[in-house]
């Protein structure tokens, strides 16, 4: 089954190693598919309307790009959207003391931040509106504390409304033909020890399905084994001499620039070995190229999504 | 949120150009801050172990989440929330001539928050009573805000003890990066807050009042009443500490200021590590803190900025088979297969070379003039030992 088949996607991975990028590009290609997507930021930071050259979005969905509609995840209104779903209190009931007073037990108490952000998106997924949510979620550090919540607060919580609703938030999120947990990396060692960490503890702590590893920003093999002979031999002694005469100029920098360049990308092997081995065969392992034109904006929104269209296969 | 950038300046000496060697010796704390994924924590352990080498004395580097490999670099084989000391042999072993000391301590929050407690509370028993409610367990170990401010309080327990002449450390992987810099002001409104107080006044009083009704009709709905009761438990023994803790968090942010602090902000010239380190620049600018240094990581070399070397590259990718023929009638080597590696060269000296120049213009383009702006170089591995962690804070200590 392919990922964005599923209707909801959840996008983590460690700070700094693209998961917005990801989640755009994965959005963008699913909208692409003729889906309606709805985009969700929890942390807001508002990158991901940036991504598209928007102004930043906010808790009401707004249209992005032919699709694709976003919004920005914010409790307090969750926490009001809620109300009046559930208690029949008017939206004009002014929450303003109740809410902020809210905010410190929501603050502190066990689950309850968490709860109002995983509702709202199994609410989305319910609701029958999109083909596929995607969201772009906390990091490998908070992830599994938000996705762990409704079992958290069940056993928090004994009595009330809010434990009746844990049991069907609890049936969309751990059915993995609904619900797919996507984990961004990049070939580091810091970025890959977070994926494995997450990797095995997200079985033990939810039900809910890894569906695959996204490794960001993978640098090209530049040589196979023969090409790489043919290299040590033109780029030292006689051979970078003869290669110097041949082009009428010192080719150092050239040589320099292309042994840099495999460095990089063995280091980063190194760590993808490390990833796929402590894998096995727990999920997939898709590849993302590093982009060296554009890194930022719709361009790399495309090259993200026609990148991940190859490795899906859609 | 969008972040736009806000006209004013940090706090710096106009037109200084210092070096860290200075600035290190002027300060008693150092605080790096950056996105994830620029090289923070390995920057703070650098600039940690050449203070310690360079001016001698006891060095901290207090930090939120080692890498193993960083730790075993450093010749521990775990840092824990206590303070370790870097044996010495591991620097006489890489001949390196250490004249101070360099330790290590790791954040543990619930433990500093244990401690914390213990300190305030007004006795053994509410202190036991704290530590056992599941608002305050669940406050201490996962409330994100609270590693921000626990960070902050450990730094100022450990300066107020003086055990330490720097003390280098890396903040917590936030995502709004700003959020520590508020989070000892922020706790102080917390405990002192008048909302507070409300919320917890129907389990002290059999009156509730007219204002609270709703919300406690409410929450009762939606939460059951046993929740409510551990959070309004919680609130109340936390009372007990509220003076102490004030007090506390206003003496926090007040060495946050102290001449004798500076910010350090870490990033590299990637696109949006480096709109975070800006907005973060001017958020330190706005709250009157000191920027001391802005370094750069993972900075491409020279050599790929080459005009000559450009333009050798496109010759050769327009003209592989000619070049190939003509130097394999001077090395015995496939000419097909020198057509080959000489394209992945050149093309792959065109795209680092891109990314080079991308780079540098960011970096030009960054406004700020702070005491010390230095750019280390990419280093083609990780860095797996002292040499490594000494080699990369010499860069940044020229």
């Amino acid at each position: 089954m392919s990922l964005t088949d599923r209707k909801l996607i959840l996008v983590t991975g460690k700070g700094g190693v693209g998961k917005t990028t990801i989640t755009s590009g994965l959005a963008y290609l699913a909208a692409k598919q003729g889906k309606r997507v709805l985009a969700c930021e929890v942390d807001a930071k508002g990158d991901l309307a940036a991504y598209f050259e928007s102004s930043p979005t906010t808790y009401k969905e707004r249209e992005l790009s032919p699709g694709l509609w976003a919004m920005t995840m914010d409790t307090e209104d969750s926490l009001r959207e809620y109300l009046s779903l559930n208690l029949k209190i008017p939206l004009v009931f002014r929450l303003g003391p109740i809410a902020r007073a809210f905010d410190f037990v929501a603050n502190a108490a066990p689950g309850v931040k968490e709860i109002l952000i995983i509702g709202k998106l199994c609410w989305e997924v319910r609701s029958g509106n999109w083909d596929l949510v995607i969201v772009d979620a906390t990091a490998t550090g908070h992830i599994i504390g938000h996705l762990a919540a409704p079992e958290a607060i069940n056993e928090l919580i004994k009595v009330g409304l809010v434990r009746q609703q844990t049991k069907w938030m609890l049936d969309i999120l751990t059915d993995p033909k609904l619900t797919g947990l996507a984990v961004v990396t990049t070939p580091e060692e810091m970025p890959v020890n977070e994926t494995i960490e997450l990797a095995s503890s997200i079985g033990a702590k939810t039900q809910i399905d890894l569906a695959c590893v996204i490794v960001n920003r993978v640098l090209p093999e530049l040589f196979g084994r023969s090409e790489e002979e043919v290299f040590d031999q033109i780029s030292s002694g006689p051979g970078k001499e003869s290669l110097n005469e041949v082009l009428g100029v010192d080719s150092s920098p050239l040589l320099d620039a292309a042994r840099l360049a495999v460095k990089l990308r063995r280091t980063g092997a190194f760590h993808l070995d490390r990833l796929r081995s402590a894998m096995g065969d727990k999920s997939d392992i898709i590849y993302i190229p590093y982009l060296f034109s554009r890194s930022y904006g719709m361009r790399s929104v495309r090259k993200i999504s026609e990148f991940l269209g190859e490795e899906l296969e859609v | 949120m969008s972040r736009t950038r806000q006209g004013r300046n940090p706090s710096v000496a106009p037109g200084s150009s210092g070096s860290l060697d200075k600035l290190l010796a002027a300060k008693e704390i150092v605080i790096a801050c950056g996105s994830g994924g620029v090289g923070k924590t390995t920057t703070s352990a650098a600039i940690a172990t050449m203070a310690a080498l360079e001016h001698g004395g006891k060095v901290l580097v207090l930090t939120i989440d080692p890498a193993k490999r960083l730790a075993n670099a450093m010749g521990l084989k775990s840092v824990g929330n206590q303070e370790l000391r870097v044996p010495n042999e591991i620097f006489t072993n890489s001949s390196i001539e250490m004249r101070g000391e360099l330790w290590a301590a790791m954040l543990d929050t619930k433990e500093s928050w244990d401690s914390l407690v213990r300190r305030y509370a007004p006795d053994q028993d509410s202190a036991e009573r704290i530590l056992a409610n599941p608002i305050y367990k669940n406050f201490s170990g996962r409330f994100v805000q609270s590693h921000d401010y626990i960070a902050m309080e450990r730094l100022y327990q450990l300066h107020t003890e003086g055990g330490y002449d720097l003390i280098v450390v890396d903040t917590p992987p936030t995502r709004n990066a700003i959020d520590f810099l508020e989070a000892p002001e922020r706790m102080a409104d917390f405990f002192s807050s008048r909302l507070l107080r409300w919320l917890i006044v129907p389990y002290r009083s059999k009156f509730i009042n007219v204002a609270s009704k709703p919300f406690y009709q409410i929450a009762d709905r939606i939460l059951g009443t046993q929740f409510l009761q551990d959070v309004a438990e919680f609130f109340m023994l936390f009372q007990s500490m509220y003076a102490g803790f004030i007090e506390r968090a206003r003496a926090v942010s007040s060495l946050l200021h102290d001449r004798r602090t500076t910010f350090m902000v870490v990033s590299t010239l990637e696109a949006a590590p480096l709109r975070e380190a800006e907005f973060f620049i001017d958020a330190l600018g706005e709250r009157g803190y000191h920027l001391g240094a802005v370094i750069l990581n993972k900075v491409l070399p020279e050599y790929l900025k080459d005009k000559g070397a450009a333009k050798t590259a496109r010759t050769i990718l327009s003209k592989s088979d000619q070049i190939a023929s003509e130097l394999s009638n001077q090395i015995s080597v496939d000419q097909a297969l020198l057509t080959r590696v000489l394209g992945e060269v050149a093309d792959s000296y065109l795209n680092f070379a891109n990314v080079a120049l991308k780079e540098q213009e960011q970096r030009e383009e960054l406004a700020v003039k702070p005491e010390v702006l230095s750019t280390v170089p990419f280093f083609e591995s990780d860095i797996y030992d002292l040499a490594g962690l000494v080699e990369l804070g010499r860069h940044i200590w020229r």
